[in-house]
């Protein structure tokens, strides 16, 4: 393919292949191939309806997606056999776009519920509400956020900054190793940008990779990626260096699409 | 579904034998009362489904039971026994065991607070009781509330006087513990006089799983300016028959928080009525029931604005297990010149089994003309947007089940303010969802 650039993926910890997937028998994802490995940041670009979101979804487990073709492999698992629990417990996380509202339920409980089933899964023993309470508060102030919001019901009357902070929150609380974010700027202002930015940068480490899902360049101005790849009609056109978020800033997508559409 | 009107006459006959002995020596006003009571009753009848407000809910398996009034329990429970529906020990309790006062359970404390069993009340102060008794709860329409009225003779009396700040909250107990087939009619009043304050737990409970029948009336009068708390439990046994009619009266800039929580009966109608009399006045409603096998239960409430600049929050969620059935009829009355009504009416109903129904109507009728008025119903399976959520957090599929039912639950729950009742609801909840 045109442009994409070669890579080592030997020991990648998330490797897509041949990925196809339809939700109520439309085909989204037309065969994606990824692999990313821990330390990495990942970024997914493309226009709306690209397939961004599906492929965010469908590798947290979404029960409206079927697999219609393709493998997805995570630290040598098969990531497509786990239930949704059961690939949060291995590691991975997805920020979603559009976080729920769960009535009657407090955050801080919500959280502690999580992160003890992750507990759980590792053999660790289980946290009561005081030592969640400290667990919670040093990451809170590692990320720069403030616990306002946990004694609230999760997600209930959030605004929607307080709602993409709040996924943040969960990230930096359950510390998977593959942190998927989907569409984590959008509804976002320039402030609550940066102080979501801000908070993931806090959270990069050499055995975490990210895939970050966004349809425009401005969140990676304050979280640098290593790769870009770009997608479009459920494939990956493209694939770069952070040089290409800014190329396809300048440019739009149509151009990539042309270029599909002519080879 | 026609009931058979020999039921009535049952009624009538038994009230005729116990108005001939030992409730003679009333006086003339009381004894007005129950003869008004039970002529209501005769002319009503029991109620049909083909009756507007009766439409889901059918008596027959009531009217078809025969009831015995009943009569002292020959054995009065020990503390131990009754300890898991209190709510701490520091208030004023009564505690009324097959609807007759038992004076070993119960507490009262010097105070400005009266709490007294209504029959000693009717001996001591009866003039504050005929001045209250009966003015709220009507009984034109309501055929339960009128054979309430018939045998009006035992219950709460809780009076706060003005400016009181009552600390703890006052306890009022219903047990059941005959394993014969009664029916009691226990009858409240509660009356708080201007700026004062108090908080009230209503528990109806039974110390076995037998078949009986409650019908209870509450009154609750609010005077200007004051503030109540009040709670009623409902967690009778599953084979029992619950009717019931709570009405209050709000004073001017007064406040009234009420919570109903219903568990408990095969068969359960609760009417709930509350007129907010004067202006600046505010009232919220929270109720949860929680169902499950064949019960059934109905919920009418009727809000009654009556003057301006008044509020009204109404929350009421179920959660629908089983086969069961859960009825909501929220009715707003804005009544002409109640300008600046501000009024609020949600019911959210889960359905956990595809066998569980739930009906929810609204129904508004306003005659003002610059009010706020907003309703809203919801009907339905868990949120499986929600339950992806939790799951992708790690929470399994059962827990998050659990979890988002409890959710459900502890939205009305939370707002209870009586620590003790919190924590005491809270658990009966945890226990309903644990079980598979």
């Amino acid at each position: 393919m045109p442009g994409k650039v070669k890579r080592e993926t030997g020991n990648a910890l998330l490797e897509v292949k041949g990925l196809r997937v339809a939700v109520a028998g439309n085909e989204i994802l037309k065969g994606v191939d990824l692999a990313i490995r821990a330390g990495e940041v990942h970024a997914i670009m493309g226009p709306n309806g690209s397939g961004k979101s599906t492929l965010a979804q469908v590798l947290a487990g979404h029960p409206a997606y079927t697999v219609v073709a393709g493998s997805a492999t995570y630290d040598g698992k098969d990531l497509l056999a786990l239930k949704p629990e059961e690939r949060a417990r291995a590691g991975v996380f997805l920020a979603f776009q559009y976080p729920v509202e769960i009535r009657g339920i407090t955050n801080s409980y919500f959280l502690r519920s999580a992160l003890n089933a992750l507990r759980k899964e590792r053999g660790e023993p289980e946290l009561d509400p005081i030592d969640f309470l400290q667990v919670l508060e040093e990451r809170v102030k590692a990320i720069g956020s403030d616990d306002a919001m946990m004694n609230r019901p999760v997600n209930e009357g959030f605004s929607g900054g307080e709602k993409k902070r709040n996924e943040i929150l969960q990230l930096a609380v359950l510390e998977p190793r593959m942190a998927i974010l989907d569409e984590t700027d959008s509804g976002l202002d320039i402030d609550a940008l940066k102080t979501v930015a801000h908070a993931v940068n806090q959270l990069r480490s050499p055995d975490r990779a990210f895939l970050i899902v966004t349809h425009y360049q401005r969140l990676l101005n304050y979280i640098k990626p290593d790769v870009v790849h770009v997608l479009a009609d459920g494939r990956i056109v493209k694939t770069g260096g952070p040089e290409l978020a800014l190329e396809l800033e300048a440019k739009g997508y149509d151009w990539l699409r042309d270029g599909v559409m002519v080879s | 579904m026609a009931v058979k009107t020999g039921s009535v006459e049952r009624l009538v006959g038994s009230y005729q034998a116990w108005a001939a002995n030992g409730a003679s020596r009333v006086p003339a006003w009381l004894k007005d009362l129950r003869e008004g009571g039970i002529r209501r009753f005769v002319e009503l009848g029991f109620p049909n489904l083909k009756q507007e407000a009766w439409r889901f809910t059918s008596v027959a398996p009531i009217a078809e039971t025969q009831f015995e009034l009943a009569h002292p329990a020959s054995r009065i429970p020990h503390l131990e026994e009754i300890q898991p529906f209190l709510v701490g020990e520091a208030g004023d309790r009564l505690v009324f065991v097959d609807g007759f006062f038992a004076p070993a359970l119960s507490t009262s404390l010097p105070g400005g607070v009266r709490v007294a069993s209504l029959a000693q009340a009717l001996r001591e102060n009866p003039e504050t009781i005929q001045h209250h008794l009966c003015k709220y709860a009507k009984t034109d329409e309501r055929p339960f509330c009128a054979l309430n009225t018939a045998f009006v003779a035992e219950g709460a009396f809780v009076h706060v006087p003005a400016k009181l700040r009552v600390a703890e909250p006052i306890q009022l107990l219903f047990l059941t513990t005959t394993d014969r087939q009664v029916v009691v009619h226990p009858r409240n009043l509660v009356v708080v006089d201007r700026e004062a304050r108090a908080s009230i737990v209503e528990t109806y409970a039974a110390l076995a799983e037998n078949v009986y029948w409650t019908n209870a009336v509450t009154e609750i009068v609010v005077g200007d300016g004051a503030r109540v708390d009040y709670h009623r439990v409902q967690r009778e046994s599953n084979r029992a028959f619950h009717v019931a009619a709570t009405q209050s009266h709000q004073g001017q800039g007064s406040t009234l928080n009420l919570h109903f929580v219903a568990f408990g009966s095969a068969l359960a109608r609760h009417d709930i009525g509350a007129v907010l009399a004067g202006p600046g006045g505010t009232l919220i409603l929270n109720g949860l029931y929680l169902l499950a096998g064949a019960q059934h239960a109905d919920h009418h409430t009727t809000i009654d604005h009556a003057a301006d600049h008044c509020q009204s929050h109404e929350y009421f969620n179920g959660v629908l297990d089983g086969h069961s059935r859960g009825v909501f009829t929220g009715r707003i009355i804005v009544r002409p010149g109640a300008q600046k009504t501000d009024s609020k009416q949600t019911n959210n109903n889960l359905l956990l089994s595809a066998d569980a129904h739930a009906d929810s109507q609204p129904q508004l009728e306003i005659y003002a003309d610059d009010v706020k008025c907003t309703h809203g119903s919801t009907v339905g399976p868990l949120d499986p947007r929600a339950l992806f959520y939790l799951r992708s957090r790690g929470v399994g599929e059962n827990e998050a089940r659990r979890l988002l039912t409890y959710g459900f639950a502890a939205e009305i729950l939370g707002r209870v303010e009586v620590a003790p009742l919190r924590v005491q609801l809270d658990r009966i909840v945890r226990d309903r969802v644990a079980q598979p």
